[in-house]
C-alpha cells in the first residue's frame, strides 16, 4: 500500500455522503429496487452483495442517474440528484464509475482516456491533465502503457486505467459495479489492491462484489440485497460468519462452495 | 480517342468542375449528415421524428427531382444562388453550380445520415455510458466517443455513399454545369465517328477517379484499425 493511500483528508469525515431515501424503481412489472434507504458516510466503504438479479447494479447505477428511479430521493453531500442537463452532468464527474466491462474508449490512447474527462469537464489545461493522468497511471501500475490503445492491454491492466479514469475527475466517490468479475483470477488481485489501497486512502467506496477478500480486509459494512430488497447489513465479519436471514445464509453457502 | 487528346484542355476543365462538385458536396454531405444521425440518436423526440422524416423523404426522391427542384421551384419561393459568380480559369461556378452543390449535399446527406447510423449501432452502449459517466454531455459523449467510433466502424459504407456522389455530380451538367457528362456530350456530338473512343476515355477517368476514393478509404480504414 503506498501512494495511493496519499489523499487528501476528506474534509468531515463521517458525515452523510450518499443518502437514499425511500428509493423504489420498476422495469415493467419488475419492481427491481424495493424501499431502499442507504446512508453512507465520507470515507465509508461498503461492499454490496447478492445473488444474481437482485438489482445491485441498478442500485449503483441509480446513483449517478444512469438509471432513473421512479420513488424515493438520492441526495449527495446534501443534495439530490439533478434532473437531467449542466446539473447531471457535472454530478457525474463527481461520481466515479467502474463498470465490469471496463468500457474504456476503444479509439483514444490510455492517455487519452484519462485525461478526456479532465479537458472537456473539468476544463484543466492540456498540459495539467497529463502530468496528473501519468501520475495516477503510475499509482495504479500502468504508466508504461500510456501510449497504448485499451485493446493492447490486458483486462486487469484496462481496468485499472478505467479506475485511474475515474479517479482523475477526482470524485467525491467511487462506484464499482463487479470490477474484476469478467478478469481472470490472476488479474482480480492487481484490481482489488488498487481497490484497497483506494479504501485505505480514506475514499468513498460503493461496491458490488463477490469477493469476500475485499469485503474482510477493506469494506466497513456488507450491504446484502435479494429481489430488489436489502435483506441485510452488518459488518463484514459479522455478516460472513453469523448472517441472520435463511437467504443470506443460502447465497453465502452457494459462493463459499466454488 | 483523339477528339480527346486534342480537346485535352476543355476535357480537364470539365474534370475540374467534376471534382469540386464532388469536393463541395462530399464535405457538405459529411457535415450534415453527421448533424442528422446526431438528432436522430439524440434525446429530443421531435427532432428524432423530424430527421427521420427528412431522411425518408429525400432519400426516395429522386436526384434529378431535387435538382429540378433547386433550379427551377426553388428561385420561384425566393431561394436562388446568384450571389455565387467566381470564375477560376475554366472553371466557372455560378448560380447553377451552387443549386448543384446543395442538391448533392442534401441528397448524399441522408445516405451518409444512414452509414452512420449503423456505425453508431454498432458501438457498445458501455462507451457512451463510460463517457456519461465522467459527466460529458449529450454533444460531449457524441463528439468525443461515439461518432469517432462510428466513423471507424462506418469507413467502407461511407466510401461506397462518396463513390455514388461522384458518380451522381454528372447529373449537373444535365443544369449547366459544364462538368465531364456536360462536356462528353458535346465531343459525341461533334466528333460522332468517334463516340466510341470518347465514351471509353470518360469512363476511365471515372474509373480512376473512384479508384483513388477507395485506395483512400481502403488506407483510412487501415490507419484506423487498431484502435
Ligand atoms: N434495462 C432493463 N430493462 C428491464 N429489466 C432490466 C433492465 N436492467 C435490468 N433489468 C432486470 O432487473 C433485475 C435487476 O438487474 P440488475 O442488473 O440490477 O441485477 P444485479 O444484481 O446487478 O445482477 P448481476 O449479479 O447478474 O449483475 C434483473 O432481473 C434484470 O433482468
Ligand atoms: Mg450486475
Amino acid at each position: 500500500m503506498t501512494a495511493l493511500e496519499k489523499q487528501p483528508e476528506a474534509p468531515a469525515a463521517g458525515e452523510p455522503l450518499v443518502v437514499l431515501d425511500g428509493v423504489n424503481k420498476w422495469f415493467g412489472k419488475l419492481h427491481v429496487l424495493q424501499d431502499i434507504n442507504i446512508s453512507i458516510k465520507r470515507g465509508e466503504v461498503v461492499v454490496v452483495i447478492g445473488p444474481s438479479g437482485s438489482g445491485k447494479s441498478t442500485l449503483c447505477r441509480a446513483i449517478n442517474r444512469l438509471e432513473t428511479i421512479d420513488q424515493g430521493s438520492i441526495a449527495l453531500d446534501g443534495d439530490p440528484l439533478p434532473q437531467e442537463g449542466k446539473a447531471l452532468a457535472a454530478l457525474r464527474a463527481d461520481v466515479g464509475m467502474v463498470f465490469q466491462s471496463f468500457n474504456l474508449f476503444a479509439h483514444k490512447t490510455i492517455l487519452e482516456n484519462v485525461t478526456l474527462g479532465p479537458i472537456k469537464v473539468r476544463k484543466k489545461p492540456k498540459a495539467e491533465a497529463e502530468a496528473k493522468a501519468r501520475e495516477l497511471l503510475d499509482r495504479v501500475g500502468v504508466g508504461v502503457q500510456a501510449e497504448k490503445y485499451p485493446a493492447q492491454l490486458s483486462g486487469g491492466q484496462q481496468q485499472r486505467v478505467a479506475i485511474a479514469r475515474a479517479l482523475a475527475m477526482e470524485p467525491k466517490v467511487m462506484l464499482f459495479d463487479e470490477p474484476t468479475s469478467a478478469l481472470d483470477p490472476e488479474m482480480i488481485k492487481e484490481v482489488l489492491d488498487v481497490m484497497v489501497s483506494l479504501a485505505k486512502g480514506g475514499m468513498t467506496m460503493i461496491v458490488v462484489t463477490h469477493e469476500m477478500g475485499f469485503a474482510r480486509t477493506a469494506a466497513d459494512r456488507v450491504i446484502f440485497m435479494s429481489d430488489g430488497a436489502i435483506v441485510e447489513e452488518n459488518t463484514p465479519h459479522e455478516f460472513f460468519t453469523n448472517p441472520q436471514s435463511a437467504r443470506a445464509k443460502d447465497f453465502l453457502g452457494k459462493i463459499l462452495k466454488h | 480517342m483523339e477528339a480527346v487528346l486534342d480537346n485535352i484542355g476543355l476535357v480537364g476543365w470539365a474534370f475540374a468542375h467534376t471534382v469540386l462538385l464532388f469536393l463541395f458536396s462530399g464535405v457538405l454531405s459529411l457535415l450534415l449528415g453527421t448533424f442528422l444521425v446526431a438528432l436522430r440518436v439524440g434525446p429530443v423526440v421531435v427532432l428524432q421524428r423530424a430527421a427521420a422524416t427528412y431522411v425518408t423523404v429525400v432519400r426516395n426522391t429522386p436526384l434529378l427531382i431535387i435538382l429540378m427542384f433547386f433550379q427551377f421551384a426553388a428561385p420561384k419561393l425566393g431561394v436562388t444562388f446568384n450571389f455565387i459568380d467566381v470564375q477560376w480559369g475554366e472553371v466557372s461556378m455560378t448560380s447553377f453550380f451552387g443549386a448543384a452543390v446543395v442538391s448533392l449535399s442534401l441528397y448524399t446527406s441522408t445516405f451518409v445520415c444512414e452509414a452512420l447510423r449503423s456505425g453508431v449501432n454498432s458501438v457498445p452502449l458501455g462507451q457512451a455510458e463510460a463517457a456519461r459517466a465522467i459527466g460529458l454531455s449529450f454533444g460531449g459523449v457524441m463528439s468525443q466517443v461515439v461518432l469517432p467510433q462510428a466513423y471507424r466502424a462506418s469507413v467502407p459504407p461511407l466510401a461506397s455513399v462518396q463513390i455514388a456522389l461522384l458518380k451522381n455530380t454528372t447529373v449537373a451538367g444535365v443544369f449547366g454545369v459544364m462538368e465531364a457528362l456536360a462536356r462528353m456530350r458535346i465531343l459525341t456530338n461533334n466528333f460522332t465517328g468517334q463516340k466510341i473512343g470518347i465514351f471509353l476515355a470518360f469512363a476511365i477517368v471515372f474509373v480512376v477517379l473512384v479508384e483513388v476514393l477507395s485506395f483512400l478509404a481502403s488506407r483510412l480504414e487501415r490507419r484506423w484499425r487498431i484502435a
